[in-house]
C-alpha cells in the first residue's frame, strides 16, 4: 500500500514567528560547528610554534572573523536560553516546578560564565 | 531487531548541547571577540602551557569534539527540516566529520 506523503517545501518555516525562531535556533549549530573548527585550527597552529600561533590570533582580528564571532555569540546565547527553557521537557520528571529547572540552568550559565571570564580575562 | 545507534549520537548531541549552553557564550566572547581586541592576556606561552597540562588537554578535546557532535547532529536534522531527503550516507557523513575532527584534535593534543 502506498500512503500519501504531504509534500514539504524548504520554506515552511517562514510562515510564522514560532517557526522562524525555531530555525534561528537551529542556525546556531552551523556557527557552533564552525567555531569548533576555528579552535581546532588554533590548536594546530599552536603545535607549529609561536609564530604560527600569533598568525592565528591575527586572523581572529580580521573584520570578517569579528563579525562571525559577534553573530556566533548572539546565536550561542539564544541556543543556551532555549536549551534550558525546554529542559523541564527534555529531562526526566523531577519533583520541582518547571520554572525552578529553567532558573537553575540560567543561574548555572551565569555562574560558569563569570568563573570562566574571571579566569580568562583576569 | 537491529540495535539503533540513535542513543549514542543523541547522547553526544546532548552532551555538546549542554556544554555549549553552559560555556559557549563565555568561550566565544573570550576567544573570538575579547582576544583579538586585546582584552585577553593569551600569549603563546599561556596557551601552550594550558594545552600541555592534563586538565587543559581534556578541556580542549571536550569542547572541540562535543561542539562538533552537537553542531553536526543538529545540522543533519536541519537538512531534513529544509525539505531535503536525508539518507544513511548523509548521516554517516555528518557524524563522520565530527568523529574525524575529534580524532585530529586528540592527535594534536597527544603530540603537542
Amino acid at each position: 500500500m502506498k500512503t500519501y506523503t504531504r509534500p514539504v517545501t524548504g520554506t515552511w518555516w517562514t510562515r510564522n514567528g514560532f517557526y522562524r525562531w525555531y530555525m534561528f535556533r537551529e542556525l546556531s549549530c552551523v556557527f557552533i560547528t564552525l567555531y569548533a573548527f576555528i579552535l581546532l585550527a588554533g590548536l594546530y597552529r599552536l603545535g607549529q610554534g609561536p609564530e604560527a600561533f600569533l598568525a592565528w590570533q591575527a586572523a581572529l582580528a580580521s573584520p570578517a572573523s569579528l563579525a562571525f564571532h559577534v553573530v556566533a555569540l548572539v546565536l550561542v546565547i539564544y541556543h543556551s536560553w532555549t536549551w534550558f527553557k525546554i529542559m523541564p521537557k527534555t529531562m526526566p520528571r523531577l519533583p520541582v516546578p518547571d520554572g525552578a529547572i529553567v532558573a537553575g540552568g540560567v543561574i548555572a550559565v551565569i555562574a560558569v560564565s563569570a568563573a570562566f571570564l574571571w579566569t580568562a580575562l583576569g | 531487531m537491529k540495535r539503533s545507534n540513535k542513543p549514542i549520537f543523541w547522547s553526544l548531541f546532548g552532551a555538546g548541547g549542554m556544554l555549549s549552553a553552559l560555556i559557549g557564550p563565555a568561550l566565544v566572547f573570550t576567544t573570538g571577540i575579547a582576544l583579538p581586541l586585546g582584552g585577553v592576556p593569551l600569549g603563546y606561552e599561556r596557551a601552550h602551557a594550558f594545552a600541555q597540562n592534563g586538565f587543559g588537554k581534556v578541556a580542549i578535546f571536550l569542547v572541540i569534539s562535543l561542539f562538533l557532535f552537537h553542531g553536526l547532529h543538529r545540522m543533519y536534522h536541519s537538512v531534513h527540516d529544509l525539505g531535503i531527503h536525508v539518507t544513511p550516507a548523509m548521516k554517516a557523513l555528518f557524524h563522520g566529520i565530527a568523529a574525524l575532527g575529534s580524532a585530529v584534535a586528540a592527535y594534536l593534543l597527544v603530540t603537542l
